[in-house]
């Protein structure tokens, strides 16, 4: 008796194994611990999000997606490691991520070399993209952020002399702040001072009491939460009170926890918002809600969702999972409606989408409009 | 003139966590001859410390505040007993290579540790002390900078009278001037060097607090920045003077916060070092170092 049961175990198991088509393995970078975890956790709960719910409904050309997925640490140098570990030992015949643009530089010359296809989610630097015709982004990228800054501190915050407080040590702050002065320049807009930090710091108070001196209307800090917190409290602390703002790097709850009562009446851009009451939003919102305990899903989660899709939706578009096929189906991808706005992918394979502006009041997000390309 | 006070207000804050701190290195360098490479990560325990402390105690009360800093003076000053114990004591007659290695193995055991126990992630460190923002004829800054002011004050001259004025503090002056000679005169030498890093440990502790309600984003490698220019003070300051420690940590501080409030922002820490060395070039015993010569 119990052999013929277990001789059937084996036939069954053996049938599923033979039935079951072989996953497509995708390899996922993501910051999971670290200085930049909040976005990495969330971009990647997003996209674990939209791995389950194409596997549900039968995967991708009748194969499931088979997520690999490796943290970083948010260091530098780790990028570059993982991403070679999971092109060597996992196989895996696309890579996602990372958030970061300097870790997203680390790993893209690896895909290109590989001839892997890479996106990365939400990397804005423009550099990114520029490494070779195997990487992507489904984000907009910090020309555009630069410039609907610059044109948000001139026509709603009606800002004439503004200051910029960079970091030096981030691609995404600096090249941030180099769109941001071009356009406000070109608008007639007058940069007073720019301040430069390194990753890390902790105290701005120097460099914020010679912006205190300078007498600007407002301040932009394009930055990562962390610091953009920080610098916010020291500014109220020394009795700054006219407006900061950012870009999409500002945008995690730590801004709120860090910053507390300091954050209120500072703005930032980023890429979509939970509030924004198109269905397609409002039926990721939900389902994202009920797979991760009523957490509210932020940019960072969207883009990861999306990341999901482009590739998927590429895939099926080839027909196959080759390689050098689906990077030329990713390319072509035109008009996909996804969570964060139509993505259009240009020649240089960068997205062109709108952006929300988001401000703070009442110790919470508030959406305040969007601002197209 | 009104920022170059405040600029001034500034840098005292940001120097009188750095004094803290190279209190604790100059200590450990004034009795063993050794630099305590784990004490910058003992000063990330006393931010958590303080962390955990924060929720049991009143919440935003001066005796709150001061409560969290005393629990994390003696959470560290337990650890830096316990790492002198099991790390350098067995080390004791080894060369000081060995335990200069071995202190950055405890300092990157302890950073290890904070990530698995604390995470990885910054945390949010709560106002522990009740938060007021200051003005006065200009000069704006908040109660907290005062606070670390007042209590690195404190802890300083607490520091010069236990070390000049008690027993405890002739035996560990003794062992630092010759360890032989004290053993001799029925000093024992283990007591006084736990001492030293009992004191220096729970300076660190505060120092972790102090830093934390300034800055109130906490992760496990917090400590290797402030550490790094900590050593570097008690070295500027003459290392194993306590005066010239804290003279040090003030010295730094501001030059740092003068050169960040310039121009040239972005060499801050390039502008900060060159001028450390130039000085140490012209005075290698540091401002307040006593120059020992080396007889062969």
């Amino acid at each position: 008796m119990k052999s013929t049961l277990f001789a059937s175990l084996c036939a069954a198991f053996a049938a599923t194994v033979l039935t079951a088509a072989e996953p497509i393995k995708v390899g996922e970078v993501a910051s999971l611990t670290g200085k930049e975890a909040a976005f990495g956790a969330s971009s990647h709960r997003g996209t674990l999000l939209a791995i389950e719910h194409i596997n549900a409904a039968g995967g991708v050309l009748g194969r499931p997606f088979e997520l690999f997925t490796e943290d970083n640490q948010s260091k530098a140098g780790e990028t570059a490691t993982v991403a070679r570990k999971l092109l060597s030992r996992e196989k895996v015949v696309a890579l996602l991520g990372e958030v970061a643009s300097s870790r997203s530089l680390e790993m893209a010359p690896i895909a290109q070399r590989a001839k892997i296809p890479m996106i990365s989610p939400s990397s804005t630097n423009p550099k990114v993209t520029a490494v070779g015709d195997y990487v992507f982004r489904v984000c907009f990228i910090d020309p555009f952020q630069g410039t609907v800054m610059a044109k948000f501190a001139k026509e709603t915050l009606k800002a004439k002399r503004v200051a910029v407080l960079t970091s030096v040590s981030s691609a995404y702050s600096v090249g941030l702040a180099k769109y941001f002065k071009e356009r406000f320049l070109a608008d007639g807009g007058d940069i007073a001072l720019e301040q430069k930090y390194t990753e890390g710091d902790k105290d701005f108070k120097a460099q914020l009491t010679a912006i205190r001196a300078a007498g600007v209307d407002a301040v932009f800090v394009p930055g990562y939460y962390t610091e953009a917190a920080l610098v916010t409290r020291q500014a109220r602390e020394l009795g700054l009170t006219l407006p900061l703002f950012g870009g999409d790097g500002w945008e995690a709850p730590q801004l709120l926890e860090i910053g507390g009562k300091a954050m209120e009446g500072t703005y930032y851009s980023t890429h979509y918002s939970p509030e924004d009451s198109s269905p397609k939003v409002q039926s990721f919102v939900a389902a994202f809600r009920t797979r991760w305990a009523g957490e509210t899903p932020d940019a960072m989660a969207a883009l990861g969702y999306d990341t999901v899709l482009v590739l998927a939706g590429a895939m099926a578009r080839a027909g196959t999972t080759e390689p050098a096929a689906v990077r030329d189906a990713i390319a072509a991808t035109k008009g996909f409606a996804g969570v964060t706005g139509t993505t259009t992918l240009d020649a240089d394979r960068n997205a062109s989408k709108a952006a929300s502006i988001i401000t703070i009041t009442d110790g919470k997000f508030k959406f305040v409009q969007t601002v197209a390309p | 003139m009104t920022e170059f006070l405040q600029q001034l207000v500034n840098g005292l804050s940001l120097g009188a966590i750095y004094a803290l701190l190279a209190l604790g290195y100059t200590m450990v360098y004034g009795v063993l001859r050794f630099i305590n490479f784990a004490h910058s990560d003992v000063f990330m325990v006393g931010a958590f410390a303080g962390l955990y402390l924060a929720p049991i105690v009143p919440s935003g009360s001066i005796l709150g505040g001061i409560l969290v800093v005393l629990g994390a003076m003696m959470v560290c000053a337990l650890l830096g007993a316990l790492i002198e114990r099991f790390a350098y004591r067995p080390l004791r007659s080894a060369p000081t290579l060995n335990v200069l290695i071995t202190a950055i193995g405890v300092s990157l055991l302890l950073q290890s540790a904070g990530q698995l126990s604390f995470g990885a992630a910054p945390r949010a460190f709560p106002a522990v002390f009740p938060a007021r923002a200051l003005s006065i004829g200009g000069l704006d800054f908040s109660s907290n900078q005062v606070v670390v002011l007042l209590v690195a004050l404190i802890l300083a001259v607490a520091l010069r009278f236990v070390v000049f004025r008690t027993k405890m503090g002739s035996a560990l002056r003794a062992v630092s001037q010759n360890p032989r000679a004290a053993r001799l005169m029925g000093i024992n030498n283990d007591v006084v060097i736990r001492f030293a890093f009992l004191l220096g440990s729970g300076l660190a502790g505060a120092g972790g607090v102090l830093y934390a309600t300034n800055y109130p984003s906490i992760d496990p490698f917090m400590g290797v920045l402030p550490g790094l220019k900590a050593f570097i003070a008690a070295i500027l300051g003459g290392i194993g003077s306590i005066p010239g420690a804290a003279l040090g940590g003030l010295l730094l501080g501001l030059v740092e916060t003068f050169v960040s409030g310039s121009e040239y922002s972005t060499y801050k820490d390039a502008i900060a070092f060159a001028l450390l060395i130039l000085f140490l070039i012209f005075r290698p015993a540091g401002i307040l170092g006593k120059t020992r010569v080396e007889k062969v």
